[in-house]
């Protein structure tokens, strides 16, 4: 009885084995007597993931699969963990590389080509990689969001170019995130060196500097705490964030809208394009139903799910918009757009430099 | 009784008897902590050697090292400012509502910082609580408290969240003190601020240092406070290891930041050692209770006073803007872009249990908060059996060897990024799957909680002193009445402190459990980032609903766990 520890041991021990049992014994899913039990079938995600439930479980219905979600942090997370595990892939699916890391993606050769029959429908425009290893799936544009109210009250007119965002009477009115830490950041810096070239929006950035921008470091924060259209009614009135947040704030207002309380800035060069792609992982024992699950993924029953799901517009035109999307989002005439390739070599230079030249 | 007793000798000889308690902690971290770890640095290694270190490499290393280093040591010493008169207050006093305020002043530790940064916005953002009152109190037109993303707002924020660790930890010492020494001081003639610095502090040394040294620690990987609190402008060595990591790609970058990180704890903890093996006063625990009063003479209660409004307005006002968000509709007046006149609202709270959009991710927050509940039970068991073996083997050692104590707190100064990559890149074959292992989550968390655990329990362990036991057992106690006695009410309560800090650690932990979580099982602070990360103000609104729940779940567990005391015993500290 010397040491008072063991007995406390092993009455935590007890306790431990208590708990270990009692996830295990709550979380194992009702098993429903189906023939034969499904084969599993893993996808690698960022978090913004989402889908309907119906969606989902007819997948799984008609393949006798179940379906692993894996959300794995946000794009950049998700990417390294794949990278990282390439020799023994974590999924057999990989959803949500965007054109900004896409070169990357395919540098790192964590992908098998799959030319899905549903290719023919999508445009030509989205189809990044020939040899498709990643194939397209939805698409979204970072924009400026402005309060409407704001500018009407304030006898404003909004702005019509990156150009005009230097002029004094919109001085301190814009909230930006960081490129380094936020993936609409990273586009919206995109853009302007795609408008301006580099350096020269280098040159842009340290005049939008001197009139009164103000970097947050991510988009949360400039959406909720520093834009006044939303609800945080913060102190800006303008914001980088997606040209489908006007009808999520209708869809997701308090109490029922008429209007959007925001738009989108969609003039030529003031939108950046992001697109969005799926791909096989290399390794994969499933190939078979992993081909099925891209082509359910291009198919209409899931492209017109998206929208309300991930705010995001399906890349197969067959798709239909809900009505708040047909209604208050707004898709730029000319989005910008750059070479992946070019943004693989450069994106750490670029945001070094802006980093030095609008934080430091 | 249990095996967990049984298989280890009653008796054991030294030396090697200690090396088998030994075993079970050791083992957890060479498979939970260093395989990880030293697989991901392996693989920076190789990238570095292949690719070459670019030419850049000591800027990227030096801006965030002495960043790092003056944040922490501010923050530490603005902390102890705070946190030793509050030891004070907590250790010598008894006053009303004291119970409460001691599970009120624990709660900003388990915050995830997501929370805690809506907390501080809606308390002294440009739309928060106190810049509304005071534009519309002295007719502003722009709100006067400019704090967010500044280094005010770093500093205000780890002050918020570290004070508890001087609370806890000094705050228990100071209570077990005895009292008649100091009696003895000012009955020879010494001032009361002579009692304090000639017999007080110095007593006090240990758990002082120890303290500090835990808030230091905790500065110094600081992350989501400078994230979303500090503002692009800052970066410690932690966020830069996210950035390259996970944002840019860069391992090999990230590896060397992680070492460097990994170096500077190992410093640390080694100085610690050093100031700490100088001060070695036995304490004779005391009757619990024996040192408490009310405060009597009017400068006792000037200074109750002022602790309690200092501890309030810091830490409890940041923690009440937020539930008070939670339920008002801020609505701005037309015409008025700063004007707001608030309405209240349960909507957050009742659109929380409706799976609106139909979507297959959504949880319930019952689900989630029993989820969390779960791991923080796991993560508890788990700390306090690996750090009671710990404990019992470090007592048993006369002079414990250095290094294991270093290892033991080195995951304290490990990046969670670089320890989350590494359990997905080792933990990624049959027979162990990160992601479908339950247990994962847990011991991601105890990895976190441990150091805390040991040193809390041994200094505990390390007081009883033997004559105690033996005077007992001569009176005629049979050794279960020893150790019940004497052994145990001294022990337990280190042992409800310790496992206050392993539970609370879990609900709030993110950015391990990021790496691991299921979404079918999500944890709280999982939920509300799931539901801030959408725009939208019912989205908003129920990431706010959510946090006041997990404030409330925590401050329950707190609560809980506070009363699992005997009912023989007194409430003490």
């Amino acid at each position: 009885m010397k040491n008072p520890m063991l007995r406390l041991l092993a009455f935590f021990l007890a306790l431990l084995v208590l708990v270990a049992c009692a996830p295990a014994t709550t979380s194992t899913p009702t098993a429903s007597p189906t023939p034969a039990a499904p084969t599993e079938l893993r996808l690698m995600t960022h978090d913004s993931f989402a889908a309907s439930e119906e969606v989902i479980a007819e997948f799984e219905r008609q393949h006798n699969v179940k379906l692993v979600i894996l959300p794995s942090g946000d794009t950049g997370a998700m990417l390294s963990q794949a990278i990282l595990t390439k020799s023994a892939p974590l999924a057999d699916v990989l959803y949500g590389v965007d054109n900004t890391f896409l070169s990357r993606a395919l540098q790192e050769d964590l992908f098998e080509p799959y030319t899905s029959p549903l290719l023919a429908n999508i445009p030509e425009e989205f189809v990044l990689d020939p040899q498709h290893r990643v194939l397209p799936v939805d698409y979204g544009d970072v924009c400026i969001n402005y309060d409407k109210r704001y500018f009407a009250e304030h006898n404003l007119p909004v702005p019509q170019s990156l150009e005009d965002l230097t002029r004094p009477e919109y001085k301190g009115l814009l909230v930006v995130e960081n490129p380094a830490t936020s993936s609409p950041g990273l586009a919206f810096l995109m853009a302007t060196v795609a408008h301006f070239g580099d350096p020269g929006y280098l040159d842009f950035w340290k005049q939008l500097r001197e009139n009164g921008v103000v970097v947050v470091n991510d988009w949360e924060t400039a959406y909720y705490t520093n834009f006044s259209g939303s609800s945080g009614k913060g102190p800006q009135p303008m914001v980088v964030s997606y040209g489908s947040s006007p009808p999520a704030e209708v869809i997701f207002a308090e109490q029922p809208l008429e209007d959007a309380p925001t738009a989108s800035i969609v003039a030529p060069d003031t939108c950046f394009r992001q697109i969005e792609f799926v791909g096989i992982l290399k390794g994969t024992q499933k190939r078979a139903l992993a081909e099925k699950w891209i082509d359910y993924m291009l198919d209409r029953r899931f492209q017109e799910d998206m929208p309300l799901q991930m705010f995001v517009f399906p890349v197969n035109p067959q798709a239909q918009l809900p009505e708040a999307f047909v209604k208050y989002a707004q898709i730029p005439t000319k989005p910008a757009t750059l070479d992946p390739a070019l943004i693989a070599e450069k994106r750490e230079a670029w945001i070094q430099a802006w980093t030095e030249t609008v934080l430091r | 009784m249990s095996t967990g007793a049984a298989v280890l000798p009653a008796r054991p000889a030294r030396g090697w008897a200690a090396l088998g308690l030994w075993l079970l902690p050791l083992l957890f971290l060479l498979i939970f902590y260093f395989t990880p770890l030293f697989s991901i640095l392996r693989l920076a290694g190789e990238a570095l050697l292949r690719e070459g270190p670019s030419p850049r490499l000591w800027g990227h290393l030096e801006r965030p090292l002495v960043f790092t280093l003056w944040q922490a040591g501010l923050s530490t010493l603005l902390t102890l400012l705070v946190g030793l008169p509050g030891a004070y207050l907590f250790g010598r006093f008894t006053f009303p509502g004291k119970g409460l305020l001691r599970v009120l002043t624990t709660l900003p530790f388990i915050l995830p910082t997501v929370v805690v940064a809506a907390g501080f916005n809606a308390l002294i953002g440009p739309r928060g609580w106190l810049n509304i009152l005071l534009m519309q109190g002295l007719g502003l037109s722009e709100p006067p408290i400019r704090l967010m993303h500044s280094l005010g707002a770093i500093l205000l924020a780890h002050v918020f969240y570290n004070t508890t660790i001087v609370l806890r930890v000094v705050g228990s010492a100071w209570a077990q003190l005895d009292p008649r020494l100091e009696q003895a001081a000012r009955v020879l003639g010494a001032s009361p601020w002579r009692a304090l610095w000639e017999i007080t502090l110095p007593l006090l040394r240990p758990s002082i240092l120890a303290a500090a040294l835990l808030v230091f620690l905790f500065d110094f990987t600081s992350f989501g406070v400078i994230l979303l609190l500090g503002g692009p402008r800052f970066a410690t060595l932690e966020v830069e290891i996210y950035l390259q990591a996970l944002q840019m790609l860069n391992l090999p970058l990230a590896g060397l930041l992680s070492i460097l990180q990994l170096g500077c704890t190992l410093v640390f903890l080694g100085l610690y050692q050093r100031i700490a093996a100088q001060v070695n006063v036995p304490i004779s625990p005391r009757v619990q209770g024996e040192g408490l009063h009310p405060p009597r003479t009017p400068a006792e209660r000037a200074f109750v006073g002022v602790m309690l409004t200092m501890l309030i307005v810091l830490l409890l006002l940041p923690m009440a803007a937020l539930p008070l968000r939670s339920v008002v509709r801020l609505e701005a007046a037309r015409g008025e872009r700063g004007a707001v006149t608030p309405g209240l609202t349960l909507d957050y709270y009742r659109e929380l249990f409706i799976n609106r959009r139909g979507s297959y991710f959504y949880v319930p927050p019952i689900q989630a908060a029993r989820n969390s509940l779960l791991y923080a039970g796991a993560t508890m068991s788990l700390a306090l059996s690996l750090g009671g073996l710990t404990t019992a083997a470090m007592t048993r050692l006369r002079r414990p060897p250095r290094w294991l104590d270093l290892l033991l707190m080195l995951p304290l100064g490990t990046s969670a990024v670089t320890l989350g990559l590494g359990f997905i890149v080792v933990f990624n074959r049959p027979p162990l799957i990160a992601r479908d292992f339950p247990l994962m989550i847990p011991i991601a968390h105890t990895l976190v909680a441990l150091p805390f655990v040991v040193r809390t329990l041994q200094p505990a362990l390390a007081t009883i002193p033997a004559n105690l036991r033996q005077a007992a057992a001569v009176l005629g106690a049979s050794p279960w009445r020893v150790w019940w006695e004497v052994d145990f009410p001294i022990v337990l309560r280190a042992v409800i402190v310790a496992a206050v800090f392993a539970f609370t650690t879990s609900l709030g932990e993110f950015g391990a459990t990021m790496f691991l979580v299921r979404p079918e099982y999500p944890t709280v602070p999982v939920a509300i980032y799931r539901f801030i990360s959408q725009p939208g103000a019912l989205n908003y609104g129920q990431a706010l609903a959510m946090s006041t729940i997990l404030m409330g779940l925590c401050g329950l567990g707190v609560a809980v766990i506070e009363r699992l005391r005997l009912p023989g015993l007194p409430q003490t500290w």
